[in-house]
């Protein structure tokens, strides 16, 4: 079965480049994750038999962000198959500078997604830290030609950052691997293969000094890919310059698989006593990352790098909520499940309205909830969402954060996390309301652009950030039973409950 | 006093002092070529000049990439370029090789942290790395070249690449087959990528990629 | 009888000190395909000298005609301080490598107040590059010293080259090689070598040493003369001590070794003249932090 996670798409891949009739590619990208998420179904009834001695196995966490990724690569694709349509290989004009450019061809970007969701599977399933490494730098590589889509200058930058901080990164998660290598082994005896399952065994006998260097270097490294601040740099620009199902599948999918990176590393150290340092440490960045997304969010006057910091914001959320510990942990991942939805479905309704309106500006763009109905309803729901509000999921997961921070006596965690969400709160509301509201013609004629063509509440368009809303609703009313036992499961096994 | 490696470890704190004062871009590109290939050499050195198979091919590997294969394609893109051929920093030459000793003092203290045990190994290892490591992120963010980051990238991977040789004796496989994955791919992504920039740009000055702001 | 033989380094020193002058020439003169100036030309000069009456100009005072007796004699008394081959120096005591270092600067202070005295703007121009560029090569002078002390665990110049045997360049071999270059890029920063300055240019513009004595004559500039050459086979006298450290137990031997180290090193540097050119002033100071990184770097990577 974890072949066939990791096969399918690989295949895809393979096909997408060979194949030359665009429709043909689009219905075997939608295949793709259709058959994809049926495997994962598949392994939530069955658990998959491990391969490769145990590098790969399909554990709790694992098969919590693979769901995760499978759910919302399949809402993706749908998206992909109305976007590509009017947008592979065409020449555009750009918005911002009026400067000609082209789009990269279809084949590509079909190509990279399929492998950016190969890649992304086998981070989840692998239980070598050096394979997941190595998952983790594909991923990079991967997802740069998406980034990369739009080739015009900006774009261009955003890749090259992307590039460089993101490889740095890597470079100095494998550093990490070596020390942890090193923590694991006995001098002059036979190595140890830095597997998970073993090294959480031998926890005990775990040379410190050595591990905890390789947690922090981790941390740092796969923090970059993650988001955390002051590592996040690349984010803005990534997520504000790239296709919007792209910037849906990095924040929601592959942020995700980076922390799950640093958990593996936190398992470890906990076998070895040494749970204190780290959370400290996640804390100390978590709540470093919530800070420096408020002041960035504040007067925000661009819609999608407002939303690429609030990815900032929730993934040090995440970070804070395993550094609490105890039953945060449990609100972490609930989180992490929340987080993604949403931030999908936000990011695939500014893609709608980036399509209609032609611009990235919150000022320039009024009235999205008459031009664009379901888009704007999408775009009210996603607001409350991401804020925290109920009765979505993540009034829930971030309550639960609370709760755990106050019964731990974290108060003065607790006012901090509150005050920075309010204010977060504030800046988002501004932009996100004002730019539903009002009448809107004067701002479409602004452009220079007719009113709203029906291609841009298209099925494709509007039907996946349907879906992920609703099940992010759902998460909030009402946590199916087989859910909560797997992510009660993730949380205890990585420390909490 | 493991004299080997002690004197490929002093060997790459000079380059790297000279890469931190180093004004014209081909002498940096040749210094990297220089430390890559004696890092390629590190593997037979510290096993004594044992010619076994798989140790040898991996020598060869990587001095052919080292030494040959990225200074040829970044002289390459180099001169396709037509920009100035200085280095242009934010920091200032001689003021970067001070903080390159002070960061040298400061690695010292850590590697004396970091305590190894085992026969082979010098105690100037760790902290050779941990400063070669530093100063190829001091490059990267002091430096305004596409083309010099992408060598302070190369820095760093010449760093960890020594430390994987010299220490993790137990798993060669996965350092080989690490460092081989970093460096072949993310160098060939970003020589495309500066070649990119360049056509856009017509230049590959970094300080003025700034279109993308707050 | 010790007190003969160590009285060898001194005398030797003074003696054969111009020939070092002679050996650059000549070397230089090889590279150039020219005959070049005879290998005692600059005995020849200073005994010329010796006969010349000074002229000294009237707006000077007692420390123009001062300036470079006191000179000498610091550097005359600097070779009491240097051991050569295996013998100890004449006077030796813990702590003497600063003496050492210090009479270097008294000697170059009172050059330097000479220069001023004369009230010249190219002398003052000259005397501040001077200034300047000691004050970035004395650290290197000193911490490459504070390397050797460390090696051998003892502060005096004596012991610490006594110390320096064949076995040293075996054990701390990298760390020989780092103080030895730091040591002559001192040495051709001290004695207005290129690549730091050219000692046959006749541009006052681009002088730094030979424009700060410009304005001596007679026997004034023969004393000059003769304690620049004197400070340039000390300087060398460090240099060899601490790079080919030769002790074979006869004093005979480890003396003619060192001396024909001594030449060997002259031909070095009148090779390092003849095949590069002068560097630009504003890289100068970059050459001598980097000389001082070597001494630090020698310093600090010695294993604990």
């Amino acid at each position: 079965m974890i072949r066939a996670l990791l096969l399918i798409p690989a295949v895809a891949a393979v096909l997408s480049l060979v194949i030359r009739n665009a429709l043909l590619r689009r219905i075997i990208l939608v295949l793709t994750a259709i058959g994809h998420t049926a495997m994962t179904i598949a392994a939530w009834h069955t658990d998959p038999a491990p391969l490769l001695d145990g590098w790969l196995m399909l554990d709790k966490p694992g098969l919590l962000f693979l769901t995760i990724t499978s759910i919302l690569f399949l809402a993706c694709s749908l998206y992909a198959f109305g976007y590509l349509a009017g947008e592979a290989g065409k020449r555009k004009q750009d918005f911002e500078e009026g400067v000609l450019f082209t789009n990269a061809p279809g084949a590509v970007f079909c190509a990279c997604l399929e492998l950016f969701l190969a890649t992304m599977t086998l981070v989840t399933v692998s239980r070598h830290i050096g394979l997941l490494w190595v998952a983790m730098e594909a991923t990079t590589l991967a997802s740069a030609p998406l980034i990369y889509f739009h080739r015009h200058h900006r774009s261009l930058e955003a890749t090259w950052k992307y590039l460089l901080i993101c490889s740095v990164g890597i470079a100095l998660a494998l550093l990490g691997n070596f020390f942890m290598a090193i923590a694991a082994s006995k001098p002059g005896s036979e190595g140890t293969a830095i597997v998970v399952d073993i090294l959480i065994r031998k926890g005990q006998t775990l040379n410190i000094p050595w591990l905890k260097a390789a947690f922090l270097f981790f941390l740092v490294g796969y923090g970059t890919k993650m988001g955390l601040a002051p590592l996040h740099t690349w984010l803005p620009d990534a997520h504000s310059e790239s296709p919007s199902v792209i910037s849906a599948l990095l924040s929601g999918a592959l942020l995700n698989c980076a922390f799950l990176g640093i958990l593996r590393s936190y398992q470890i150290c906990a076998a070895a006593g040494q749970s204190e340092f780290c959370r400290d440490l996640l804390v100390l960045f978590g709540l470093m990352s919530i800070g420096w997304a408020t002041v960035f969010i504040l007067g925000q006057t661009d819609y999608k790098r407002m939303l690429a910091y609030s990815s900032v914001e929730h993934v040090g959320i995440l970070a804070l909520g395993v550094g609490i510990g105890a039953g945060a942990t449990f609100g972490a991942m609930l989180h992490a499940v929340n987080h993604s939805l949403t931030k999908a479905m936000l990011f695939m309704a500014a893609g709608n309205i980036l399509a209609v309106y032609k611009t990235k500006t919150t000022t320039e763009v009024r009235g999205v909830l008459r031009v664009l109905p379901v888009t704007g309803v999408l775009w009210i729901a996603g607001f409350i969402a991401i804020t925290g509000m109920p009765p979505f999921g993540m009034f829930v997961s971030e309550f639960t954060l609370l709760r755990a921070m106050i019964e731990q006596g974290r108060i003065g965690i607790a006012v901090a996390f509150l005050a920075m969400l309010a204010l977060i709160f504030v800046g988002m509301s501004v932009a996100f309301l004002n730019m539903a509201q009002g009448k809107g013609e004067k701002e479409l004629h602004l452009n220079g652009k007719s009113d709203s063509s029906d291609k841009s509440e298209s099925v494709f368009a509007v039907f996946p950030p349907m879906l992920l809303g609703a099940l992010t609703l759902m998460l909030g009313l009402y946590i199916p039973t087989a859910v909560n036992e797997l992510l009660h499961g993730v949380a205890s096994a990585i420390g909490g409950y | 006093m493991n004299n080997t490696a002690d004197i490929v470890m002093i060997f790459l704190v000079l380059t790297n002092l000279i890469l931190l004062g180093s004004s014209r871009l081909i002498a940096c590109i040749r210094t990297v070529a220089v430390q890559g290939i004696v890092l390629g050499l590190l593997p037979l050195l510290l096993n004594g000049w044992s010619l076994e198979l798989h140790l040898v091919i991996f020598s060869a590997a990587i001095i052919t990439l080292k030494g040959i294969v990225f200074p040829w394609m970044l002289t390459g893109t180099l001169r396709d370029l037509k920009t100035q051929r200085e280095v242009e920093p934010f920091i200032g030459y001689g003021i970067s090789i001070v903080l390159g000793t002070v960061i040298l003092m400061i690695c010292m203290w850590l590697g004396s942290r970091l305590p190894l045990s085992g026969p082979a190994t010098s105690p100037l290892i760790v902290p050779v790395v941990f400063f070669t490591i530093m100063s190829g992120l001091f490059l990267i963010v002091s430096r305004k070249k596409a083309l010099t980051q992408v060598l302070g990238y190369l820095v760093l991977e010449n760093g960890i690449y020594a430390f994987g040789v010299a220490l993790v004796d137990q798993q060669p496989m996965l350092v080989e087959l690490g460092i081989l994955l970093d460096v072949f791919v993310a160098v060939f992504v970003m020589g495309i990528a500066i070649f990119h920039i360049n056509r856009e740009f017509d230049h590959i000055d970094t300080d003025k990629l700034s279109g993308l702001r707050s | 009888m010790t007190i003969v033989l160590r009285l060898i380094n001194p005398i030797l020193g003074l003696i054969a000190a111009p020939l070092l002058l002679g050996i650059i020439n000549k070397t230089k003169a090889g590279f150039a395909g020219r005959t070049g100036q005879p290998l005692l030309q600059s005995y020849y000069d200073i005994w010329k000298l010796f006969h010349k009456g000074a002229v000294y100009s009237r707006s000077t005072s007692w420390i123009f005609v001062a300036g470079p007796l006191i000179g000498l004699g610091a550097t005359v008394a600097a070779a009491t301080l240097i051991p050569f081959g295996a013998l100890p120096a004449l006077v030796a005591f813990n702590g003497d490598f600063l003496l050492l270092v210090y009479l270097f600067g008294l000697s170059r202070f009172f050059t330097v107040l000479c220069a001023l005295d004369t009230g010249s703007s190219f002398e003052g121009m000259g005397a501040s590059r001077e200034v300047t560029f000691s004050a970035l090569s004395e650290p290197a002078l000193l911490i490459g010293l504070a390397a050797v002390a460390r090696h051998t665990s003892s502060i005096s110049l004596s012991q610490m080259f006594v110390s320096t045997t064949s076995d040293t360049w075996l054990e701390w071999g990298p760390v020989s090689v780092l103080v030895g270059l730091a040591l002559l890029i001192v040495l051709l920063a001290e004695n207005c070598r290129i690549p730091v300055d050219d000692p046959n240019t006749h541009l006052e513009l681009t002088m730094i040493h030979e424009v700060m004595v410009l304005d001596h004559s007679g026997p004034d500039f023969g004393f000059i003369l003769y304690a620049a050459a004197l400070k340039m086979w000390l300087l060398g006298q460090i240099l060899v001590g601490v790079a080919v450290p030769v002790h074979s137990g006869n004093p005979w031997i480890d003396t003619s070794a060192s001396l024909i180290c001594m030449g060997l090193l002259a031909i070095l540097v009148g090779a390092i003249e003849s095949s590069m050119a002068r560097l630009k002033l504003l890289h100068v100071p970059q050459l001598l932090v980097g000389a001082t990184t070597l001494s630090i770097l020698a310093l600090v990577l010695l294993p604990r």
